[in-house]
């Protein structure tokens, strides 16, 4: 460890982009070194206000996260968005295009956009990425905005580290059984149907609704989530969707359940980094087992046990 | 391209295999064939790379570079405003201190220019008609020796 970590927390705290983005970097290289970031900034009581923004791929994430930034500047808040990609499976590498949508805001000193790869994580949130949502918190972000990849199925982890989850969906993107199929219609608090100035989008709003209106899962006591139309390129319905956020963010702090959320994503936090470091090191010890000796002559699970130990004791 | 995976494998002795590249358009220039060629070879060549989009200023390229902590940055121009705007980046660059990340430039960039843009301290030009292994062999090498020099991440 040659970079010193509390110069940078200090640097970052004082809005030093630089000192801030490589102590991001520490969170996705090194969880040893994460783990010291965490505990060096473990006393401070921040309660940012995190928005997860999820839905299918193409359906204006990136354009509406622009537009809700203008509207959090404008109430002089700070913003820090965690923007999502997915890494490929077969060439390990990524192209990370969300950034392309808010270059607006690249020079507002206010505003600390950063782009995370899947890296082969299956909910799609890495350790890395809660962990980025816990520093910016304490270093002293308002609202800290997380787009996810938009394969809606199987980003459901966003639900464990979001206090607000805004679903986008677009006119003509299914009909009314698409709408009732378990996944990502269940978890959204906020549901918009983004570039509504197609002409599909009034059927879709009622496919929706219908869908909402009869949703027993997504239920949650006291909030019955809203359906709003916007065209995020075009400006229209975005006041519509801060306010709501707003409402929500109201609901969750009046029933106790932001304080939940926090608790429950640094669960995660914890779980996502068990899961990296031993998935890790099975990649190393599996390179060494003699798989033939131990599925032909041994009982299989005793040797996944074997495994298991032969991990634990690397470990040590 | 059949060598780029082993480029990327010399990686890990230096500080891990995790490679972030910046591609941004500068100045008013649309062209963004050339600049996506780039962006998706190093993809494919196992990289991350984060994409800019068309017409951005030299602030907001430096920015997005320190934002995301990148380690190399590759600049596409196709505008003939070459020498201006990567005037303006590299003394915004060394005004940020990040002046240990290597640009390298693409695009039309006519041959007695190149003397001047080198000076000026872009690590690397590269003409029409480069080879993608190359750009991919040169990236990797960069990342290289910009991580030795830098003891930190």
């Amino acid at each position: 460890m040659h970079t010193n970590i509390n110069k940078l927390i200090e640097e970052a705290g004082k809005g030093d982009h630089a000192s801030l983005g490589r102590l991001l970097t520490v969170l996705e290289t090194s969880p040893k070194d994460a783990s010291k970031i965490l505990s060096a900034l473990k006393n401070i009581e921040k309660n940012a206000h995190v928005i997860g923004i999820t839905g299918i791929p193409g359906s204006g994430k990136s354009t509406l996260i622009s537009k809700l930034i203008y509207a959090y500047r404008e109430k002089g808040l700070k913003v820090a968005v965690i923007a999502i990609d997915p890494t490929s499976p077969l060439s390990k590498g990524a192209l990370l295009g969300d950034r392309i949508r808010m270059q607006e805001h690249a020079t507002d000193p206010n505003v600390f956009i950063r782009s995370v790869p899947t890296r082969g994580v299956k909910g799609g949130l890495s350790f890395s990425g809660v962990t980025m949502i816990e520093v910016f918190d304490k270093i002293g972000y308002d609202k800290i905005l997380i787009e996810s990849i938009g394969v809606g199925q199987t980003d459901i982890d966003i639900m464990n580290v979001a206090h607000t989850i805004v679903v986008v969906t677009t006119p003509g993107a299914g009909d009314d059984i698409q709408a009732l199929k378990a996944g990502v219609m269940e978890i959204g608090d906020i549901y918009v149907i983004n570039k509504s100035d197609k002409p599909e989008s009034e059927r879709t709003y009622a496919y929706l609704d219908f869908a909402l209106d009869m949703g027993e899962v997504g239920k949650k006591k006291g909030w019955k989530p809203v359906l709003l139309k916007t065209s995020a390129i075009m400006g229209y319905g975005i006041e519509e969707v801060v306010d709501s956020i707003e409402a929500h963010l109201k609901y969750m702090r009046g029933t106790g359940l932001f304080k939940n959320k926090v608790a429950s994503r640094r669960k995660l936090m914890v779980k996502l980094l068990a899961e990296k470091i031993f998935l890790e090191e099975l990649e190393n010890v599996f390179e060494k087992v003699d798989i033939a000796h131990s599925t032909e002559n041994e009982d299989l699970y005793k040797a996944c046990i074997e495994i298991i130990e032969k991990i634990s004791d690397k470990l040590k | 391209m059949d060598r780029t995976p082993n480029l990327l494998e010399t990686l890990k002795e230096i500080k891990g295999k995790r490679m972030k590249v910046l591609v941004a358009k500068l100045g008013l220039d649309g062209h963004d064939r050339g600049a996506k060629v780039i962006a998706r070879a190093l993809k494919d060549a196992g990289m991350e790379v984060i994409y800019t989009g068309i017409r951005q200023s030299p602030e907001q390229v430096v920015e997005t570079a320190i934002q995301e902590d990148v380690d190399i940055i590759g600049i596409s121009i196709l505008s003939g405003a070459h020498v201006p705007l990567m005037k303006r980046l590299i003394q915004l660059i060394r005004e940020k201190g990040i002046e240990d990340i290597p640009v390298f430039l693409g695009g039309t960039i006519p041959i007695p220019d190149i003397p001047t843009i080198e000076k000026m301290g872009v690590d690397k030009v590269f003409l029409p008609g480069t080879s993608i292994a190359d750009v991919i062999r040169y990236t990797v090498e960069a990342v290289k020796k910009k991580r030795m020099k830098r003891n930190a991440y």
